[in-house]
């Protein structure tokens, strides 16, 4: 059974249609980018995945493991091993980073009936964790992102991904507004958490994150669906040519 | 044709109070006319109603059906009951002074082991008496004609006398515990005066409380005086009982190169009025005035704040935050005056408000009166409900939507909470919003 089913996913946003029809598998173990002009729903994919309010599925269907995703809330989505990393990660102020964490590690494990995490376990795995992401102590009292430049934000969530270990991680233009330096630190926490038991959907519009992350099969995007799906020598392809023989071929 | 002139009708209320004043004031204690000429500051005003600005927001004519008989001296049962009363902040170890239903109660009171320069006493005691030293002083501190104050002056029964000799640094807070009984719905009036000294260190908490079901009306009064140089915290908790309605005056004089921290914590009683007038009357204080109310089904809760700059150079922050479930209704009402000599005066003042209902309300009105030209003052308030995206971004990482909402509310209170000094006070404060929170699921 495939980690990730989708099959015909149509969706809209405010009476607007931007999916058409979307099909993806995604078996563990594989990286899958996603890649698409602006406006081709990659965002709208990442975010029907998660759950936010305001995107309507009118047909398809979503399955993680063979559940489907689509009759769960997104903190349950979350609990089941899904996991979005922010294009634009919030600030909370008055959140402390380390409460968000705990709080938020400890609601999953609870769903899943799992004992609480107990503080010095949970101290040592955030350190551990944000060691290796270049995250210090200071960062780790503040609010949740607050302050936070663009890079420190997007190793935040890397740093999230590491701590809740999920089985699906969907990337979500995670290169944006990144330096090249900060790019490879966050494709580095990236690489680390790859693994046989787990999948990564890299969304993105260039190529450059995924000479760093790089992916086993590339998919194409067009106007809600996917037009073309090949190895990771497309993405080179995509840089060189660019999208407009896509959006030609929907029009 | 001649229009008749409007004749005031008395409410049942009014009548009610007139009654009770007839009925007691030759049984109590001291300065009678102080209490007379109160009386009949009422008796001309009668109970202050929506056209009269201060208390436009909070009706007390509409909102007081009637008046409750004086409370009774308490039985053994309700000192009984006050035993376990001031929980919030049990973790404080303070000295424990503990009224019921207005009465100082000297055997429930921590009065052992007083520090040097701090005495405590009750204020009946004092009027009685007739101690010069309170009674010249009761009503001068910040002079104010409010008719809630008034009321408060004409029938005030019992409350505590608080002196702390300059430089004397009190080495625990003083911890005053208003608890009512409930034992029949009682109106209850207690006064209280506190003089710091000049350079003296001290940290007042007052907690109201009452039974859940309580209908008690409470009008409650401080008179606080710090002295140039002195160091002042005062909090105030109220919850003074699900159908209870409390109303209460600060009148606080701060001196020069002070500190004065106030903080406000309301959560449960049907109306709750706050009302403080505070004046910088010398140089280069520093304050904070602070607040936080969590309401909820049909609770109103009513902030009244002046902040009057009298001596140049003084900051004062003031912070008002409200959290409003069911069909609840936060009032804040702020003004900040600076005098013509008041200089280099630095004041903002903010009120926001987080509406969790669609039925909720918050009503916000800041001032600011500036006669001084070389100032820095402003005021902001909003008023807004939870960020969808933010809860979208706690959910996306496996919270539960009640335990983000949860989370965000902290976040909100935890703004105002966090200008109180004293760590442990601010976590028993949070510790009531989380008990608060955990009471909404």
């Amino acid at each position: 059974m495939p980690l990730l089913e989708i099959k015909n996913l149509h969706a809209e946003v405010d009476g607007r249609k931007i999916l058409n029809g979307l099909d993806l598998t995604v078996e563990k173990g594989s990286v899958h980018a996603i890649m698409g002009p602006n406006g081709s729903g990659k965002s709208t994919l990442a975010h029907v995945l998660a759950g936010k309010d305001g995107y309507q599925v009118t047909e398809g269907s979503v399955r993680l493991d063979g559940e489907d995703l689509l009759a769960i809330e997104p903190d349950e989505r979350a609990a089941k091993g899904l996991f979005l990393a922010f294009q634009y990660p919030l600030e909370i102020p008055g959140v402390a980073t380390m409460t968000f964490l705990r709080t938020a590690i400890n609601a999953q494990r609870k769903k899943r009936g799992e004992a609480e995490l107990l503080v010095p376990d949970f101290m040592r795995r955030v350190r551990e964790a944000a060691k290796h992401l270049g995250i210090d102590q200071d960062m780790l009292r503040r609010g949740v992102n607050v302050g936070f430049s663009g890079g420190e934000k997007k190793r935040n969530e890397v740093l999230q991904m590491a701590l809740l270990e999920p089985r699906l991680c969907v990337l979500d233009e995670t290169d944006s507004g990144l330096d090249i330096d900060a790019l490879k630190v966050v494709a580095e926490g990236v690489n680390r958490l790859r693994s046989p038991e787990r999948a990564f959907v890299v969304i993105t519009h260039y190529q450059r994150l995924l000479d760093h992350i790089v992916p086993d099969i590339v998919h194409v995007l067009s106007r809600g669906r996917i037009v073309r799906t090949g190895g990771k020598e497309l993405a080179l392809e995509l840089e060189a040519r660019g999208y407009a023989q896509y959006q030609e071929e929907m029009a | 044709m001649t229009v008749p002139a409007a004749v005031p009708t008395r409410t049942a209320a009014e009548e009610q109070l007139a009654a009770n004043w007839q009925q007691a004031k030759s049984g109590l204690p001291g300065p009678v006319l102080l209490r007379a000429t109160a009386f009949e500051r009422f008796a001309a005003a009668g109970l202050p109603h929506r056209r009269v600005e201060e208390w436009k927001y909070t009706d007390l004519r509409a909102l007081m059906r009637d008046a409750k008989p004086l409370a009774d001296a308490p039985d053994a049962a309700a000192r009984e009951r006050a035993r376990s009363a001031g929980a919030a902040l049990a973790s404080i170890e303070a000295r424990r002074i503990v009224l019921v239903d207005g009465a100082f109660m000297p055997d429930l009171s921590d009065l052992s082991g007083l520090e040097a320069g701090l005495t405590i006493g009750s204020l009946a005691q004092a009027l009685a008496q007739g101690d010069e030293a309170v009674v010249s002083q009761l009503g001068t501190i910040v002079p104010s004609d409010d008719v809630a104050l008034a009321l408060n002056t004409a029938f005030m029964g019992d409350g505590v006398v608080i002196r702390v000799a300059p430089g004397v640094s009190l080495a625990r807070p003083i911890g005053l515990v208003f608890f009512n009984s409930g034992a029949r719905p009682a109106s209850v009036f207690t006064r209280s005066l506190a003089v710091i000294g000049k350079g003296a260190r001290a940290m007042l908490l007052e907690s109201h409380e009452g039974a859940a079901s309580a209908a008690d009306q409470i009008n409650t009064a401080l008179e606080l005086k710090v002295d140039d140089d002195a160091h002042v915290d005062h909090v105030k908790l109220t919850a003074a009982g699900a159908g209870a309605l409390h109303v209460s005056t600060l009148m606080a004089a701060i001196g020069a190169r002070a500190r004065f921290n106030e903080f406000l914590f309301t959560s449960g009683a049907a109306v709750v009025r706050n009302q403080l007038f505070v004046r910088f009357d010398g140089e280069g204080t520093v304050a904070g005035i602070r607040g936080a109310s969590l309401l909820k089904g049909r609770e109103h809760a009513d902030t009244t704040l002046v902040a009057d700059h009298i001596g140049r150079a003084c900051t004062s922050r003031e912070i008002f935050k409200s959290v409003l479930d069911g069909e609840s209704r936060s009032v804040f009402q702020g003004r900040i005056t600076v005098a013509p000599k008041a200089q280099k005066t630095d004041a903002k003042m903010a009120a926001h408000a987080l509406l969790l209902s669609e039925d909720a309300e918050a009503d916000s009105k800041p001032e600011l009166e500036i006669y001084a030209d070389d100032v820095q003052c402003g005021h902001g308030a909003t008023t807004g409900a939870l960020d969808d995206d933010l809860l979208f971004y706690l959910k996306a990482r496996g919270i539960p939507a009640k335990e983000a909402e949860a989370l965000l509310i902290q976040a909100f209170i935890g703004e105002a909470v966090e200008g109180i000094e004293h760590a442990g006070l601010r976590d028993a404060l949070m510790d009531q919003v989380a008990a608060w929170l955990k009471a909404r699921e």
